[in-house]
């Protein structure tokens, strides 16, 4: 009994912080979910001229755990036809995977479940394409038309999009020269640049990629809501559901991470090398503390006392927040005694900061063209991927190949670089174009132009 | 019992892959199917091979109503058929009743009828786009025409006091003589819509996926559009400059200018662009209406019992979507002997399956968007 107390005790103390950092995903990312979907709703509710939650909580911001609550507390419905065991299967094979993609993501130097896997983000990469088959599996297993007509539109999505993210991806591991998440963010603060910067023709390709394979508008196929009803999840309700909705938004974190991760430079300040730039450490506890004065200010127009008191524990924990968040950065101008031991403060807070913002800025653009673009028809969304998008991230990759030789031959490194790879990017998209434009003539003169009729 | 034939395509068709065709039941439950209309569609892959229209789930016998009713009791009756453009259901009602017993509505009540069916016209059309803008994916231009269209039903409730069913006309011209700010109103309205026509344009008319989602999908030539007595916007933008407004003066029409915008191809993309002109040419209709409103009495001079001399009328009107007409045989007494109504959703939604042949399930729903259909007009 002993023993296994004292093997116990070896694993805890030698694996204590992935265990940690995984127990804060499992448990932390259901709420941040919710509450990543109570901010998609109040941003569409911006954009369309209304107000959007409002009731729960003050501003609606207790509505995620109330629908939370409402969604555990709901019948679990299994169709009679369904194939059970799949049924029950494929949600949770859904989630499992993209809670395991999360694992190899580093958010700060500290911060990661997987610590210095040599795969990194091919494992990241690898592990959230399986989360397909709990739609495919799905879709199968409802024995509905709609759901299975979901699943095949996201398999064949899946399939055209992963290969143009992967070429992608493939550009910026040119770069860093390694797959390990924490090599990768290193080697862009040794380059000075971010990589999306070096090949933004990548960056655009992967960004446009990853909405494919996370099946959000104008690519949301598999579930459009005005033609399959719910797509995959038609016949799922309740807890089984949240678990796809869990999935989804799991998978649009875990690939804004990649993109921060590889083309954004990480848990890296904007210009983190550059010291006369130092003053933009001021602005993340200066973003919170307006928050928390925004929060302050907005108190007394609350309607109830409760609503208030939320509002004032909201407005103090953003002051908390910029207090954690300035602490590094005032601290050693008012003692440059102590300025070494804050270092690895400064690093992991504000890392941790600099990270999750990337990723928010991302998914906000995610959510800012479901606002405002029309869903593609699935022959179109093939067309896009097959006809451009590949083309395009294929000979992007050739280009930039001959770009980093070019580089290394002038020897050219950090922001001279662009001078290699800017041209080869733009080469890239005109081909790309050219190639486009070449089908489309080609298509015109097969198809029989139709004369309007116009008697009347 | 529904079976897995579909009219009209019984014999085995060739699939892509030989594989069985699947019949996929759309609605009388579906978020896109504008209400209560069961398609049956007959799939090859996502390739629509057959399609089958059920309709009937919103029966409400309105005509056989009409039997049972005076001729004033069933004028609220004609509301609840297009329920999102009420007011030009009462009108043509109203103006049917009127042709059979041979009175005519005050210049005054036209002036004003005409005001209200235009502004009509503007909130059914921006009904039609949200809809159907939603239904093709983009799902803001719904929220920015209800804003718009809220400004038209508060015009209704200052009028009359309802919003949705108005009952707003009588049978011989007006019951409310006009609110004070009606002309303010209007105008104030005519005047800020002008931009808003511009937003929804910028969201959609050049977007790439909205024309790749438009152009060339459920094309309707203008042969085959009056083979199929399509009406409304739907034949116009065939090609076919028909319009009852111009072609058949009712109301106050004669006396404004106003053009009939025709497309070209009719296809989804056209019809898309007639609806937009034609809540232009709205607007400015109501501009030139509420410049000159004429004075005097806003109701003919009919008996409080209504006793029509026997005889029929048919008589239609431009309405929304499409012409709308009445066919009312009277036998002498109080109620009509009969009251036959050609409702243009109806009708309009017999081109579906000419026009859905061959698409994908996607442009199944841009096509009955684009048909503009209330299926409490279709199954009455």
């Amino acid at each position: 009994m002993q023993e296994v107390t004292q093997a116990t005790m070896e694993f805890m103390k030698q694996y204590w912080a992935p265990l940690v950092c995984g127990l804060a995903i499992v448990a932390v990312l259901p709420l941040i979910v919710g509450y990543v979907v109570l901010v998609e709703r109040k941003i569409m509710a911006d954009m369309q001229a209304r107000l959007g939650p409002m009731r729960v909580g003050p501003h609606g911001l207790l509505q995620p755990i109330a629908d939370a609550v409402k969604l555990l507390i709901k019948e679990d419905i299994i169709p009679d036809d369904a194939d059970k065991l799949v049924f029950w299967l494929a949600p949770v094979l859904s989630v499992g995977a993209a809670l395991l993609a999360m694992a190899g993501l580093a958010i700060g130097p500290a911060f990661q479940i997987a610590q210095d896997i040599n795969v990194g983000i091919l494992f990241v990469v690898g592990v959230s394409a399986m989360g397909i088959f709990g739609i495919v599996l799905g879709g199968w297993a409802s024995n509905s038309h709609y759901s299975l007509m979901g699943a095949l539109r996201s398999s064949a999505q899946l399939v055209s999009y992963e290969t143009a993210a992967g070429m992608a991806l493939v550009c910026g591991l040119l770069f860093a020269g390694t797959l390990n998440v924490t090599s990768i963010v290193e080697a862009q603060r040794n380059q000075g640049i971010w990589f999306g910067l070096l090949a933004p023709v990548a960056l655009f390709t992967y960004l446009v990629a990853s909405i494919a394979e996370t099946n959000r508008a104008p690519f949301d196929l598999p579930e459009a809501e005005s033609e399959l009803v719910a797509g995959y999840m038609t016949e799922f309700s309740g807890f089984r559901w949240s678990l796809y909705f869990l999935a989804e938004y799991t998978n649009m974190i875990v690939v804004a991470s990649v993109a921060t991760t590889l083309f954004l430079g990480g848990w890296l300040r904007p210009f983190s090398e550059t010291r006369w730039l130092n003053f933009i450490d001021f602005f993340p506890p200066l973003l919170t503390a307006v928050i928390g004065v925004y929060c302050l200010m907005r108190t007394p127009k609350q309607p109830a006392r409760v609503q208030q008191l939320f509002m004032l524990a909201v407005a103090g924990l953003c002051f908390a927040v910029a207090a954690v968040l300035a602490s590094p950065v005032l601290v050693p101008i008012a003692k440059p005694s102590l300025a070494a031991a804050v270092r690895p403060f400064y690093a992991g807070i504000h890392g941790g900061f600099w990270f999750i913002f990337k990723v928010s800025a991302y998914i906000y653009f995610f959510m800012w063209l479901r606002f405002t673009l029309p869903r593609y028809r699935f022959d179109q969304l093939m067309r896009l991927g097959w006809h451009f998008l590949i083309p395009l991230s294929i000979i992007n990759v050739l280009l930039i190949g001959i770009a980093m030789i070019v580089g290394v031959y002038y020897h050219l490194n950090g922001w001279r670089l662009l001078l290699a790879t800017l041209p080869a990017s733009i080469m890239a998209l005109i081909i790309a174009l050219f190639i486009l434009a070449l089908d489309q003539k080609g298509e015109a003169q097969k198809a029989p132009s139709r004369a309007p009729d116009s008697y009347a | 019992m529904a079976s897995n034939t579909i009219a009209g395509t019984g014999e085995k068709q060739q699939t892509l892959l030989g594989a069985d065709e699947l019949i996929l039941n759309m609605g009388p439950q579906h978020p896109s199917t504008h209400g209560v209309l069961r398609v049956k569609l007959k799939l090859d892959g996502e390739r629509v091979i057959g399609s089958e229209c059920l309709i009937g789930y919103l029966h409400r016998g309105v005509e056989k109503i009409a039997e049972n009713r005076t001729y004033q009791q069933f004028a609220p009756y004609v509301d609840r058929m297009d329920y999102v453009a009420a007011v030009s259901n009462g009108l043509g009602y109203c103006e049917a009743v009127e042709k059979l017993l041979m009175v005519e509505a005050p210049p005054r009540a036209r002036v004003i009828r005409t005001i209200l069916t235009e502004l009509q016209r503007i909130a059914s059309h921006l009904l039609w786009l949200g809809t159907h803008a939603l239904d093709i994916g983009a799902l803001t231009p719904l929220f920015y025409c209800f804003r718009e269209r809220e400004e038209i039903l508060k015009i209704f409730e200052k009028y009359c006091g309802a919003r949705l069913t108005t009952h707003a006309f009588r049978i011989g011209g007006l019951q409310y003589e006009a609110h004070d700010t009606l002309e303010k109103d209007v105008e104030r309205f005519c005047k800020a819509f002008e931009p808003r026509i511009k937003d929804y344009e910028d969201l959609l008319t050049q977007n790439r996926i909205w024309l790749g989602r438009t152009k060339g999908v459920g094309i309707l030539q203008a042969a085959d559009a009056i083979a199929l007595g399509a009406t409304g916007p739907v034949l116009r933008a065939s090609g076919v400059k028909w319009d009852i407004r111009k072609a058949m003066p009712y109301a106050a029409y004669d006396q404004y200018k106003f053009e009939i915008p025709v497309g070209a191809t009719g296809d989804t993309y056209d019809r898309y662009m007639v609806r937009m002109e034609e809540m232009r040419q709205s607007r400015l209709i109501c501009l030139q209406a509420i410049e000159n409103i004429p004075a005097g009495p806003i109701m003919a001079k009919v008996g409080k019992v209504l006793k029509p001399p026997p005889g029929e009328v048919y008589h239609s009107i431009e309405a929304p979507k499409g012409e709308l007409g009445y066919y009312v045989i009277s036998d002498g007494t109080v109620q009509p002997y009969r009251v036959r109504i050609r409702p243009p959703s109806f009708v309009n939604l017999q081109s579906f399956d000419h026009m859905v042949k061959g698409h994908l399930v996607a442009d199944v729903v841009a096509i009955i968007g684009t048909l503009d259909i209330v299926l409490g007009e279709v199954d009455r």
